[in-house]
């Protein structure tokens, strides 16, 4: 079946079986593989992106089918030219990645999320970072990067850039 | 928290990592990111049973699966002479696919290779295995029996597979049975699995020269390289190992894996390449589990807890094969450790292994070979010998404490221990965690039948196997090797024999070469995991890297600047004894305006180095003297719910002695997630078999990983005493978390369920446990 998918701005119309999930549609199809797959049960959240600019989805829980028709922002398309997403800038600033695996799926989840909270608890982060699996980092240092991200961007929006 | 270093001093500055835009920007490079023109995808069918005769194989109708393209059996290995591969350690071999019979759940029995990775697994299902189920054997203890021989293939008739054993056995014997106070306890570290995020692959094809191009998810390439030469027959330099970015290591990418030597041969015999990607189900089920060691544990002592002697008894499941990575002298690994950092006059420790039914491994997660079970038998056992002699847990470690003075010391068993400064670390941590506050608290606590536990734990690893006269994988001795080239404008590239699989060695490599040589670390490159490339070295694992590697970079670097001194004299237009080498810079000897830097020479070096030998490289490969000693002192507070038997890590404390410390960002990182593994090892995660060898915990919704929600707080802190035999003063730093943390947790919980009678409960301490000893013990 054919579907038309718009990824980080880009529209992808493909040939897929009904079964793919998006997860392997982003990577095998459009060759976008920064979202990675870690599990089998949608436990680990290293294949989150957003979908329709705000929600945060385990792409091995949808099917491509699914996403035809809507835009995906995946980690390749957070940051804008050279700049980096105040996300990415604070995931490095604050040591908040080792291996790198989870990353993508952690800085997709808190994009969401600020979305929602633009100024979010620690306890808030934590909850809602629950259903991303880090085993790297102990997840303190993703906290304060998520911390520093919207710090920064509270700044620009009250600076109203 | 990071900054940037300035002025050539690069140690020790919190900079950061040079690898992280890629990663940020989803352009990491992982096994599974890569793709060949023609690429075919290779998945494995895998028995349901942990005992079976394999009646038969069918594989008609999974050729009729469109885009199927082959499906090979343990007989069609077998006639290549591909059957069996030697486990690392070399006293044991493994089926690569089943050959007659298998001998644990999800076994590899079939390898089917298609066109897209939908097909390889619809040609899977439809593989016709009949299996006749044979008796199953579960456990050790049945094991020892033999009354079910597991592997026939074997010339000894016994599923005893070794008895290892060191220290004196007699004089320990005499020394407990003198000893005016004694314990001994039953201490079981559960069988857990590393399960890095990113599971285990490869991709393999032969290139249009006839040679393997092996892209695989592996700690140590060049060890992969010898092996596969030695098991396939290709010549090595017919074979190029390349371990890209890695998704966490944690020991489970140290051993070769079936599925490695299905794809090669996939590759071979189909002439395309051919990927092979585990799932989570067959990462957790099939590859290196870790631990399982039951532990009887003794330990005497006088009135005034001094103590005196030490005996460990182990019997060991090492599951189906005997595929414990282990360095070949050491099939117990550094187990010798476990008298901990205590001055035990003497001491035995004896391990028994047995095969089992169940998975093989017993690979090094997070931990130097088996040092993590040791750390935690003697952590465990001096608070149960706190607990008899009714001494404090901290004043009990301190009266036993090897002294700061006594370094190097000779212990019971064998090691000599480098350095270390126990007293203040523990003095340390206490102050961090308000020790004597907290012990009031406590007190009022338990007067109103409340529970409250603190837990220590005083740990002392050995790390950085190690030297060539005692360790050698394979027969290969354990060194480690850097090659540093500074280019002419002062950048340069350094390479190494290591692999980082998320520890920051492009960062803290290019840290140790800037600090020698007086160059921008921003400026020095970093490869690893390429074999055409990279000095031999056995890889990263075992809190290897800094001790071998990190110590081979800097004395490579030595090398460098002692050219460059050569050609900064001729720069300077004075003798080579006339210059020295200060503040980064060399300088005339006592003329401090005259100075050239290291720039400067690496461009006079390419340019006009007069009659010095152009170019300025150096490779080293470093043989260490002796292991290192990184040790720390973690103190646990937990709060337990009477009717819940819910535990809550309120606090937790890790002091740290890893002596030199590169970068402290990366350091604290380290520290972090390995305290976060410890949690869950504590708390959570076990391979659990039923009495019939199945797997109860095969993918992330049985077998958990902590989440943001229940990890704890951290809290770090530091000693610092330099490793004398080092070249930088390092030892290692990234498994010490998860080899010290358990013990501080367990301890903690016990001692908030001592008041009840409660004297020990195995890992992982669930509610359930937890909830089930508090009523037993309102019972009893």
């Amino acid at each position: 079946m054919k579907v038309n998918v718009t990824v980080n701005g880009t529209v992808y119309e493909r040939e897929v079986q009904p079964r793919t999930l998006l997860a392997y549609f982003l990577r095998e199809n459009c060759g976008l593989t920064g979202t990675h797959v870690g599990c089998d049960t949608s436990s680990c959240g290293c294949c989150v992106v957003v979908v329709d600019g705000g929600r945060a989805v385990k792409s091995c829980s949808m099917f491509a089918a699914q996403a035809d028709g809507h835009e995906i922002l995946t980690v390749e398309g957070l940051a804008s030219g050279g700049t980096l997403h105040p996300l990415q800038q604070g995931f490095w600033d604050q040591h908040g990645l080792q291996c790198g695996y989870c990353t993508p799926g952690m800085m997709l989840t808190s994009y969401a999320l600020l979305k929602q909270n633009a100024n979010p608890s620690e306890a808030e982060i934590r909850e809602g970072l629950a259903g991303n699996l880090c085993r790297c980092t102990g997840y303190q240092n993703i906290v304060k990067a998520v911390q520093q991200a919207a710090g920064k961007m509270r700044e620009a929006v009250s600076a109203g850039r | 928290m990071s900054t940037q270093p300035a002025g050539g001093h690069a140690l020790g500055v919190a900079m950061k990592r040079k690898e992280d835009p890629r990663f940020l920007h989803g352009k990491g490079r992982y096994v599974d990111d890569l793709s060949f023109p023609g690429m075919l995808y290779l998945a494995l069918v895998r028995s349901p049973y942990p005992h079976a005769e394999i009646r038969n194989i069918d594989i008609v109708e999974a050729m009729k699966v469109p885009g199927v393209k082959a499906v090979i059996t343990g007989k069609d290995l077998e006639a290549a002479g591909l059957g069996w591969l030697p486990t690392f350690h070399g006293f044991d071999k493994q089926m690569v696919l089943a050959i007659g019979k298998v001998l644990f759940q999800y076994q590899e029995v079939a390898a089917v290779f298609a066109d897209t990775r939908e097909a390889a697994a619809d040609g899977a299902e439809a593989v016709q295995v009949d299996y006749a189920p044979l008796p199953v054997v579960a456990d050790p203890f049945t094991s020892k029996a033999d009354k079910v021989l597991l592997r026939p293939d074997r010339e000894q008739k016994t599923n005893h597979i070794f008895h290892w054993e060191v220290g004196d056995k007699d004089a320990t014997a005499r020394a407990l049975a003198s000893s005016p106070k004694r314990i001994k306890q039953r201490i079981w570290f559960q069988r857990c699995h590393p399960a890095p995020l990113e599971p285990c692959g490869c991709v393999a094809y032969f290139d249009t020269m006839g040679r393997l191009q092996f892209h695989v998810t592996s700690q140590a390439p060049h060890v992969y390289r010898t092996a596969l030469a030695l098991v396939t027959g290709i010549p090595e330099d017919k074979i190029h190992v390349i371990s890209p970015d890695i998704g966490g290591g944690f020991g489970n990418k140290v051993p070769v894996y079936p599925g490695y030597v299905c794809a090669i041969v996939g590759g071979l015999k189909i002439g395309r390449p051919v990927k092979w990607i585990e799932t989570r189900t067959e990462n957790l089920t099939s590859t290196g589990f870790a631990r399982d060691y039951h532990m009887d544990v003794e330990i005497g002592a006088t009135e005034e807890g001094r103590v005196t002697a030490l005996h460990v008894a182990t019997t060991a499941d090492h599951g189906a094969f005997d595929a414990a990575a282990d360095p070949s002298k050491y099939p117990a690994g550094i187990f010798g450790i476990v008298t901990g950092s205590y001055t035990f006059p003497v001491a035995h420790a004896e391990v028994d292994a047995y095969f089992t039914n169940k998975a093989p491994g017993g690979i090094a997660y997070r931990c130097s070979f088996r040092v993590t079970e040791a750390s935690y038998a003697i952590e465990r056992g001096m608070d149960i010998l706190a607990d008899e002699l009714g001494i404090d847990a901290a004043e009990l470690r301190r009266r036993n404490f090897i002294k700061k003075e006594q370094f190097p010391y000779p212990s019971a068993l064998g090691f000599t221990y480098d350095s270390g400064d126990y007293h203040t670390t523990l003095d340390t941590a206490l102050e961090r965690i308000g020790y004597k506050a907290l012990l009031k608290e406590q007190a009022d606590k338990r007067a109103r039948g409340e529970l409250m536990g603190i837990g220590l734990s005083s740990f002392t690893e050995v790390v950085g196997a190690g030297p060539s006269k005692h360790f050698d994988i394979l027969g290969i001795k354990m060194f480690d090797s850097a090659e540093i080239r500074i280019h002419p404008t002062g950048a340069g590239i350094v390479r190494a024999g290591t692999k980082s699989q998320g520890q920051g060695h492009e960062t803290t490599w290019a840290q140790i070469v800037a600090e020698e040589l007086g160059l921008d670390p921003q400026t020095i490159m970093v490869e690893e995991g390429d074999t055409d490339t990279a000095p031999y070295g056995l890889g990263t694992y075992a809190s290897r890297s800094t001790p071998t590697a990190g110590a081979a970079i800097a004395m490579a670097a030595r090398r460098i600047r002692d050219k460059a001194r050569k050609i900064a004299a001729h720069l300077l237009e004075v003798s080579d004894a006339d210059v020295e080498w200060k503040d980064y810079k060399f300088q005339v000897k006592g003329v401090p305006s005259k100075t050239v830097t290291m720039k400067e020479v690496a461009f006079a070096a390419y340019t006009n180095m007069a009659q010095n030998e152009p170019g300025l490289e150096a490779t080293f490969y470093y043989d260490p003297p002796n292991m290192t000693y990184p040790n720390g002192v973690y103190v646990a507070v937990v709060d337990v719910d009477r009717e819940t038997g819910e535990v809550k890590v309120r606090r937790f404390v890790a002091v740290d002695d890893c002596g030199t410390i590169i970068n402290p960002m990366v350091v604290e990182g380290q520290i972090h997630g390995g305290l976060t593994e410890g949690f869950a090892i504590a708390f959570m995660q076990e391979i659990q078999y039923d009495a019939e060898g199945n797997n109860l915990n095969t993918n992330f919704t049985d077998y958990l990983i902590p989440t943001s929600l229940e990890t704890p707080h951290w809290e770090t802190d530091k000693t610092v005493t330099p490793s004398p035999h080092h070249p930088i003063g390092a030892k290692g730093v990234g498994e010490s978390p998860n080899v010290g943390s358990p013990a501080a947790f367990v301890n903690a919980v016990i001692d908030a369920l001592s008041p009840l009678g409660v004297r020990h409960i195995d890992m992982p301490i669930t509610r359930d446990k937890v909830w089930r000893a508090i009523h037993e013990a309102r019972r009893g």
